[in-house]
């Protein structure tokens, strides 16, 4: 079966695991699960956020719209979280996002 | 680096999936039921007959609920349509204990309550696909939508690791073991994916001002109510003012609102303050006349009729979110549309059915290798069983328990909903008891005997049989009679071709051992 990680993809089938890589495989997945559910939900609600003040239609609309497109950006997210090559690959391109959302929400004139 | 993206996206797609796959297997085949929701409650009340939706429909429930509920402070009445002819009205009794709504089955030509035996009907496995039971509708949601972001996973990782999308349109080797199934996943998941991607996206976005919340709190904080308003024209309640004044006749008003809608049907009517100088009526236009689930409503006064506002089209967002609503419920589907749908929905029942047994099929292929499976294994074995054959058994012990439960019965229509969960529950047990094959062979077996007597059932016990649907035209329960027999035929079709299945779980192992003892467990 495939599995994400790939430095230590070698130590997973045939022969008996070495018990280190194996710790740091399960702990490879623990932080893609986390990364990708907890940071994905995050950036689809800052997105939410700011595109519901920002895109160029009625109020109500844009609130309705952002919703709308967040569960794509949510599973981009998810996906962007097991399809990056490093643990920490993954967490950077979920942290940058994040934080350039965070920054815009804080310009006066966007906010509500 | 390519074959490692692919690699991830399948083991995305393969945990994404598995981990809730069994839930996504009830909700997608209780869903599809939901299709039928009226259908189904039209068969699980062979009280009512089956009537012919009138002009005068309106009027006869107005005067009904004039008789029955003069002092309640709002009246909600469905009116017949031609997939449920009678008219279901609810009522809040000021009088009543909890949150005191009452509600009642009238006869569409007489307007008198009928005496229908206590029933949720279809509505049961309709609430159930997004609520689940037992729970607090708000968890329920939240656990069916999480699922259903799951989903959304599976769909995706899965489409990118799939790369010949068309080539597997043609692709089906049967009888090859792990091949099979493989390839029986592929032809369910690519022939009906534009569905499955559209209910998926589309379950989300019904509960995503609950699930997503954020976009409301950012650009209407603390304002929620205006937000609802602007969006879904719901103003807020009137207040009674204790002036007594007779509601208007309402024929006048409907004939306005049919103008308005150029001969649109109206589908259902809300009072409030009945017979009170505030008195209003809202006219809804019948849902299943558009494909967006935006109702189009009037509002009169009901002391002056006089127009009070006028709820028509919604910004493109709105809209967008109404298409989106009303293509996941398909009330907008004619007879033929509405089949293709509860085939898509079906399709998606098997996707979700043969990806979980793939995966056991393949656990225990690399088992046989090493020894014995691992719990793992023999738990997701476990709740294939119970799930996949258990659930078709349990709905079709609903419908026994709505023949069979007495009339008169406390708490009816709840004990039939129990009695679906003790059928579910002892197929949550049985494989337990049983060796594995033994036991999908025999769910499956008592599931199509159970769906192949209901309509002896009804014979035995109701006005409301094959022959007699057939004499009255009553298309609805002659076809929904066929249909059990249908279930039957496809469960036992299932029954026997595991049990003729030449045994054991891994066809490397059956060329080694000559003669494979027919239990395994």
């Amino acid at each position: 079966m495939a599995r994400p990680g790939a430095a230590n993809a070698s130590a997973t089938q045939g022969k008996r695991p070495w018990p280190g890589a194996e710790a740091r495989r399960v702990a490879a997945i623990v932080l893609r699960v986390l990364g990708g559910v907890g940071g994905g939900y995050g950036i689809a609600a800052l997105s939410t956020m700011l595109l519901s003040t920002s895109l160029p239609m009625p109020k109500a609309e844009a609130v309705l719209t952002a919703s709308m497109a967040s569960f794509a950006i949510f599973a981009g997210a998810i996906v962007w979280a097991f399809a990056a090559r490093s643990v920490a690959r993954a967490w950077l391109g979920l942290a940058i996002p994040a934080a350039l959302l965070a920054l815009a929400l804080l310009i006066p004139g966007w906010g509500a | 680096m390519k074959d490692g993206f692919r690699q991830s996206m399948a083991w995305l797609h393969t945990w994404s999936g598995l981990l809730v796959g069994w839930v996504l297997f009830a909700v997608f085949l209780t869903g599809t039921a939901a299709y039928l929701r009226p259908e189904i409650s039209h068969w699980m009340r062979p009280e009512i007959a089956a009537a012919t939706p009138g002009p005068r429909d309106a009027e006869v429930a107005v005067a009904a609920m004039q008789a029955l509920a003069p002092n309640s402070p709002s009246w909600f009445i469905s009116l017949p349509e031609p997939r449920d002819t009678s008219i279901r009205v609810f009522w809040r009794d000021p009088t009543a204990e909890g949150r005191g709504f009452r509600s009642a089955v009238l006869d569409a030509a007489t307007g008198q309550p009928v005496a229908a035996r206590d029933t949720l009907g279809g509505e049961f496995f309709y609430r159930f696909h997004f609520q689940l039971h037992y729970m607090s509708a708000f968890w329920g949601r939240w656990i069916v939508s999480i699922c259903t972001m799951f989903m959304l996973v599976a769909i995706v990782s899965g489409i990118i690791t799939h790369r010949r999308i068309f080539a597997d349109f043609f692709t089906f080797r049967p009888a090859k073991g792990q091949r099979s199934w493989l390839d029986g996943h592929n032809l369910c998941a690519v022939l009906a994916l534009p569905y499955h991607l559209m209910i998926t996206y589309t379950g989300l976005v019904i509960f995503m001002l609950m699930t997503m919340p954020w976009g409301i709190e950012r650009a209407y904080p603390n304002q929620r109510g205006a937000f609802n308003a602007e969006v879904f024209g719901n103003a807020p309640p009137r207040r009674p003012l204790g002036q007594p004044a007779p509601l208007v006749p309402i024929a006048p008003l409907v004939e306005q609102a049919r103008q308005q809608w150029q001969g649109g049907a109206l589908g259902r009517l809300q009072v409030s303050n009945p017979n009170d100088a505030s008195a209003t009526i809202q006219l809804i236009r019948d849902d299943a006349e558009r494909l967006s689930y935006n109702p189009q409503s009037m509002t009169f006064s009901g002391a002056t009729g006089a127009l009070l506002s006028t709820r028509g089209e919604g910004g493109p967002a709105a809209e967008t979110r109404g298409v989106m609503y009303g293509l996941h419920i398909g009330r907008f589907a004619g007879p033929l549309l509405r089949g293709l749908f509860v085939l898509a929905g079906l399709a998606g029942t098997v996707m979700v059915a043969t990806g979980c047994v793939l995966w056991a099929v393949k656990q225990r292929q690399q088992a046989a290798k090493k020894g014995q499976p691992g719990f793992g294994t023999r738990l997701a074995e476990h709740l294939n069983v119970a799930t996949i054959a258990g659930l078709p058994f349990a709905m079709a012990a609903f419908f026994w328990a709505n023949r069979l439960l007495p009339q008169d019965m406390a708490q009816r229509g709840a004990w039939e909903v129990h009695v679906f969960f003790l059928a579910w529950g002892f197929c949550a047990l049985h494989p337990l008891l049983r060796p594995r094959r033994q036991a999908w062979v025999e769910q499956f077996a008592l599931g199509a005997a159970a769906f192949a007597l209901l309509p002896v059932l009804n014979l035995l016990l109701t006005q409301r049989h094959l022959g007699a649907s057939l004499v009255a035209g009553d298309w609805v329960r002659f076809w929904f009679d066929l249909g059990l027999l249908g279930c039957a035929a496809v469960l036992g079709f299932l029954a026997w071709k595991v049990a003729r299945h030449p045994a054991t779980a891994s066809r490397t192992r059956v060329a080694a051992v000559p003669r494979p003892a027919r239990a395994t467990s």
